[in-house]
């Protein structure tokens, strides 16, 4: 019974991560109408950039002293990697809008592939250890009912605020009112007098630095890899099948929920961990084509 | 260099403009002064929709000269030409289905100081008062209609691009929009209607303008109406 509480538990902060990118990528879908495939690439910059800026970039600038931590990278990675993001709308994929789903996923691939191909070209594929988890997240936690490691515990929870912060700006605010306007009619909202361009700017930035916070987060639990990306996108997009493009909470949902069963089925039939997510999406498929959330 | 009157609000002239591969406008010339009515009427197709749209930035390419409050706005960014004081109500309303009746009321942003306020509105629009928490998808056609007007008229945008308000509405509906506009008009707003309902249009507007191919064909001053009866209605008939 333990073991299956450890394991739903451990689940569930993955599922944190995989809520965290789906999450990104529906509203990145929503707006810009581009399934973005080079969102686990930028999941694997985010944590490369807490790395870099731990042990390498204060080297670089001739400062050795100089080391990012933990917390810095928590707030630093995702606003650098949202303004590359930025950057990659404004140059690329802005000139694709209009066009078919097929270019935007075409172009975020290539995207994907040039930049795991430049951090493998520097790092190994085995990946690196980040040895910057913060002393007062070392350790277990009592919870009562099961010890837990404290530096997941945390995790979780951080992920879990910012999922539902994303939630409540999207859902409960008048800038959410005016992004969702935009993904139903954005040339409307566009004569109502917004920016809608810059609007579809900072979407992006948004979505891949959520992506980035969770590649930082993930980052002292799993060795950072050119890789982690691309093992991560393929199950995040079976949340986002199963779970619907629609719907904010339903990514929240869907994703921690995978996160979970995936976790379990670890306990209950070790080998079919790895392949329960995409079972569960071959279901849903067949049951309901517009994922479970998502609107006809 | 267009001459700019003082009472002149929007001018357009030798107005192109083009859906994709499509020359849809011809050469459209029309003016329209401060607190005026007027129509732009025509057959389906006949490039009054895509005048409005045009005059937003809202189809593929422009050309020709359009100025508002005297500013040329041809090479304007959509967003920007609402900040002039143009509300714009599209032909299939527009009204955001995931958004409330509330939100979609708050959505358009406030361009001038000078707009109404919710209040006003909803004794406008009582209705929309008593619906404000729905759903926008749940309104039926003539609630999403009032709504479509009604949160044009917050931002305070002076001058209303109405696009087909009267089709498919019930006569009762099209009779409280008659007041609606009419109200309008007394409060100084500047109103463009695109129509097909000559009967709706004929007692509310100052000036006709019938498009015929992408381009004006006639234009008739509310008092010569009648004498252009006959030739107006042979450009409407189908």
């Amino acid at each position: 019974m333990n073991a299956i509480l450890v394991q739903a538990m451990l689940g569930l902060n993955n599922g944190a991560f995989y809520a965290m990118l789906s999450l990104g990528l529906a509203v990145i879908f929503g707006l810009l109408n581009i399934v973005n495939f080079a969102h686990g690439a930028f999941y694997m910059l985010g944590a490369f950039v807490a790395l870099i800026g731990l042990t390498q970039f204060g080297g670089w600038i001739g400062v050795p002293d100089l080391q990012v931590n933990f917390w810095w990278a928590l707030l630093l990675a995702p606003l650098v990697v949202g303004l590359i993001g930025m950057l990659v709308e404004r140059t690329m994929l802005r000139r694709l809008s209009g066009l078919d789903h097929l270019y935007g996923l075409l172009l975020t691939f290539g995207i994907a592939l040039v930049l795991q191909g430049f951090f493998a070209n520097f790092y190994n594929t085995a990946g690196t250890p980040y040895p910057g988890k913060p002393e007062i997240l070392e350790g277990v936690t009592d919870l009562g009912f099961m010890m837990f490691p404290t530096y997941r515990l945390f995790a979780l929870v951080f992920s879990l605020v910012v999922c539902f912060a994303t939630w409540f700006m999207i859902e409960r605010t008048k800038l959410g009112a005016i992004l969702r306007a935009g993904t139903e009619n954005p040339k409307l909202v566009e004569a109502f007098g917004v920016n809608v361009p810059l609007l579809v700017t900072l979407t992006y930035g948004f979505g891949v630095g959520l992506a980035a916070l969770a590649g930082v987060l993930a980052a002292p639990i799993y060795s950072v890899s050119p890789l982690m990306g691309a093992d991560m996108i393929i199950v995040v997009f079976a949340v986002v099948v199963i779970g619907g493009m629609g719907s904010i909470m339903g990514s929240i949902v869907t994703g921690l929920s995978l996160g979970m069963i995936e976790g379990i089925t670890k306990v209950v039939y070790a080998p079919a961990s790895s392949t329960v997510v995409f079972l569960i999406m071959a279901v849903v498929l067949l049951m309901r084509p517009a994922g479970l959330f998502g609107r006809e | 260099m267009l001459e700019h009157y003082a009472d002149e609000i929007l001018r357009v002239a030798d107005l192109h403009a083009f859906y994709g591969e499509s020359h849809i406008l011809h050469g459209v010339d029309f003016t329209v002064n401060r607190g005026e009515v007027i129509t732009l009427l025509g057959r389906n197709g006949s490039g009054r929709t895509t005048t409005l749209k045009a005059i937003l930035g809202l189809v593929t390419a422009r050309t020709g000269r359009i100025s508002l409050n005297g500013r040329s706005v041809i090479d304007m960014p959509t967003h920007k030409i609402a900040h002039l004081g143009v509300g714009y109500c599209p032909e299939e309303r527009g009204i955001f289905a995931s958004l409330s009746v509330e939100e979609n009321l708050l959505l358009p942003p406030v361009v001038r100081s000078d707009g109404m306020s919710v209040d006003e509105i909803y004794q406008m629009f009582p209705n929309l008062k008593e619906r404000r928490k729905s759903q926008g998808s749940k309104l039926s056609g003539g609630e999403q209609q009032m709504l479509a007007i009604a949160r044009i008229l917050r931002t305070g945008a002076h001058l209303l691009l109405l696009d087909e308000i009267t089709e498919g509405l019930a006569p009762v509906i099209v009779e409280t929009l008659g007041r609606v506009i009419r109200e309008l008009k007394e409060r100084g707003y500047t109103i463009v209607l695109v129509e097909q309902n000559f009967h709706f249009v004929a007692p509310l507007a100052d000036r006709h303008y019938v498009i015929e191919h992408g381009r004006v064909a006639v234009m008739v001053d509310k008092e010569d109406l009648e004498e252009n009866r006959d030739e107006i209605d042979r450009y409407l008939s189908v």
